[in-house]
């Protein structure tokens, strides 16, 4: 009788071992959550595509780990770029859908309030498309985690880039909120640090705008080595149709770019950008397996990713690979899983999560625009110049404001 | 600040201040003769963009012959948007074609981009100047686009034809009547509901018109009204609610004085204007060209 229940118990044990030893979900399931603009200006470069790749990261796990097979689902939700329906949403769907974790977040102020509302509520947040180094310096937390880029990187890259290619003097304008004026302290720092000096202060602009001319033509009368513009999304479009019309090329006045989406350059075509130099984690056609992986995007979504995008799907994975590790979705597991790892994906390269300020460190390229005549492909934008190892890419720790 | 890049700025700023005049006359024109307060304005502005834009990608026309259609097609609109919509509230409550206005500009933004993401797979889509007034021409004092130069020339012909027609000719008189006092208008045989789907067909037509001649300077796409036509009802405001003369003159010296403004200190150049606003009201409240309530 003994023996029978012993060996009953024993049998069943061995059957559960498995799924025990491979996880426990505290609900049985694990949720992403995308918090992204699905309507306003950042829903091509990030929004649906972001939701498409956080699914696609989803699938990839689950498919090579068994034992997670139809455990994680996707929900995309609009945040509207706004700080207060970022902070309702993040907390909507932690407390009321369950999510475990957060991912993409474009605009530096709403990525800010929905991480600390993770913060409160002990939820993973990986910041994929929001830019501010704030997020891992003053508002750094144990939960929060900044992919793909940040202000510094963009600043130190090009600026840095730009300068040392000649572009000895600048003139910058920015758009007057958060993340403009944290974009152009650093772009300036970064300017003079390589020796290059500024030819007039720094103009704030009214964000959005739509007419630049003003700055332009104090550009024509200052005349810098570089025309500098910080802004981003449309307004940037609008910067560069009229520092075209205004001829500044023809007149010897470089541009200098602070930050670069492909869905701007689709929008004005290639050759209003040609030449201009810019900072990026990734793009499409950057080798074979960042191909490939933009090939099955491509197939299923019917547009090539951004790097957002792709920044989103690998961040989902990197998360779900830790909950894999740590055998459980608990948060404090999953960050302890996360901190200090490393790891090389199609889109992060030579990746380390720093665990003092959880900045992932990644090598990120400086690129610049080829004109329509030089692309081979539809979508062939970029030539890269250079690679900056993830080491010098990011804030060196000694600046670094975080108390975790 | 020197002289010199103070009459650039004086010189840039009638750019901006044409597209206000050209937008502020459609809306003076559509308030003064039918009292409808047009929310609208800033999508048929956008409307009269992305037409002009949508023509190039689907028919392939350039920019000429887009100057005159796109115009016509918003002008078109404008009929059907009276006749069906506008034309059932008159007699209502101001607040009504208010909200209608609002809510139709909504609608536009959202469908428009809906079209341009499917259709076009852009959220904001390229136009350049034509061929013969593209690059920039040294004026000794500045370089400038000549795009720009003729933008400024064709709003003032525009602008002056416009002023011409509504307070020199017969037309113009049937006009004001048919407004001033439909009853006795109607009793000398004028088809006064006729004139005023004209006008407010006309008023759009304007607005059309400053679209297309944004798009190779801003870039189109759905919500570029939204900011201007703030801006636009403000100068409306300053220069006289109605008064023809004073949206044109008001909206070149706004247009002006917001160039100086963000060349002398950025962060005031969007807000000058209602501190304008704000200044003008409290010393004459009908605006600067218009007349006191009860002397019309």
């Amino acid at each position: 009788m003994n023996k029978t229940r012993t060996a009953i118990l024993a049998l069943t044990a061995l059957l559960l071992a498995p799924a025990a030893s491979a996880q426990s979900l505290s609900d049985g399931s694990i949720k992403v959550g995308v918090l992204t603009d699905l309507s306003g200006v950042y829903s091509e470069l990030s929004g649906q595509g972001s939701v498409k790749a956080a699914q696609m990261a989803a699938e990839d796990f689950m498919k090579a780990n068994r034992a997670y097979a139809g455990k994680v689902s996707v929900i995309g939700v609009d945040h509207q770029n706004k700080a207060d329906v970022a902070g309702n949403k993040a907390a909507e769907m932690i407390d009321r859908q369950n999510v475990d974790m957060l991912v993409d977040m474009p605009t530096s102020s709403a990525a800010l309030a929905a991480t600390e509302v993770a913060r409160q509520k002990k939820t993973v947040a990986m910041v994929v498309t929001g830019a501010t180094t704030a997020l891992t310096n003053e508002k750094c937390n144990k939960y929060t985690f900044h992919y793909a880029y940040d202000n510094y990187m963009l600043a130190n890259g090009t600026g840095t880039a730009v300068t040392k290619r000649g572009g000895s003097s600048w003139y910058i304008i920015y758009p007057n909120y958060a993340f403009g004026q944290d974009l152009n302290r650093q772009m300036v720092s970064a300017v003079q640090e390589n020796g290059g000096k500024l030819a007039a202060p720094s103009d704030a602009t009214p964000f959005p705008n739509t007419d630049f001319s003003s700055y332009l033509l104090k550009a024509q009368s200052v005349r810098p080595k570089i025309f500098g513009t910080m802004q981003a999304g449309n307004d940037l479009v609008n910067v560069v149709k009229q520092y075209n019309e205004f001829g500044l090329k023809k007149q010897g006045i470089g541009l200098g770019i602070g930050l670069l989406f492909e869905t701007d350059v689709a929008a004005l075509g290639q050759d209003a950008f040609a030449g201009a130099i810019a900072t990026v984690p990734w793009f499409w056609n950057f080798d074979a397996r960042s191909r490939q992986w933009a090939g099955r995007f491509e197939k299923t979504f019917g547009k090539k990713p951004t790097w957002a995008q792709a920044g989103v799907y690998s961040a989902t994975l990197q998360y779900l690979n830790a909950v894999a590790r740590a055998r459980s979705d608990n948060s404090d597991a999953v960050v302890r899983a996360l901190e200090g790892h490393s790891f090389d994906d199609f889109f992060a390269r030579n990746a380390t999560i720093r665990p003092q300020d959880h900045r992932v460190l990644l090598d990120v390229q400086v690129v610049q625009v080829k004109g329509k005549s030089e692309s081979k492909e539809a979508g062939d934008i970029y030539k890269r110049l250079n690679t900056i190892p993830a080491a010098k890419a990011f804030m060196p720790l000694s600046e670094n404001k975080c108390r975790m | 600040m020197n002289t010199q890049l103070l009459l650039i700025q004086v010189f840039n700023g009638l750019v901006n201040g044409a597209f206000y005049a050209l937008l502020s006359l459609g809306l003076a024109v559509i308030f003064g003769m039918l009292r409808i307060v047009n929310f609208m304005h800033g999508a048929l502005y956008m409307l009269g963009a992305f037409a002009a834009f949508a023509l190039g990608q689907l028919l392939g026309l350039g920019f000429w012959p887009s100057l005159i259609l796109a115009p016509l097609l918003v002008g078109l609109l404008g009929v059907v948007l009276e006749r069906g919509l506008l034309s059932r509230l008159y007699g209502l409550e101001p607040s009504y074609n208010l909200l209608l206005t609002f809510g139709l500009t909504l609608l536009t933004q959202d469908l428009v981009k809906q079209v341009m993401l499917s259709r076009f797979a852009v959220s904001s889509a390229p136009y350049s100047p034509p061929e013969v007034l593209s690059g920039v021409v040294n004026l000794g004092f500045v370089v400038f686009p000549k795009y720009r130069l003729f933008v400024i020339a064709l709003s003032l012909v525009v602008c002056l034809v416009t002023w011409f027609v509504i307070e020199k000719t017969r037309v113009g008189a049937i006009i004001r009547a048919s407004t001033e006092n439909p009853v006795v208008t109607r009793a000398f045989g004028i088809n006064v509901s006729g004139w005023v789907t004209g006008v407010f067909a006309v008023g759009a037509a304007l607005a059309g018109l400053a679209g297309v001649l944004a798009a190779p300077i801003y870039s189109v796409e759905p919500y570029m009204g939204a900011e201007l036509i703030i801006t636009t009802f403000a100068v409306v405001v300053i220069g006289g609610m109605g008064s023809i003369l004073g949206s044109v003159v008001t909206g070149f010296a706004v247009g002006v004085l917001a160039a100086v403004g963000a060349a002398v200190y950025p962060p005031i150049a969007n807000t000058l204007v209602f501190i304008l606003m704000a200044l003008v009201l409290l010393v004459r409240p009908s605006g600067l060209f218009g007349l006191p309530e009860g002397a019309r």
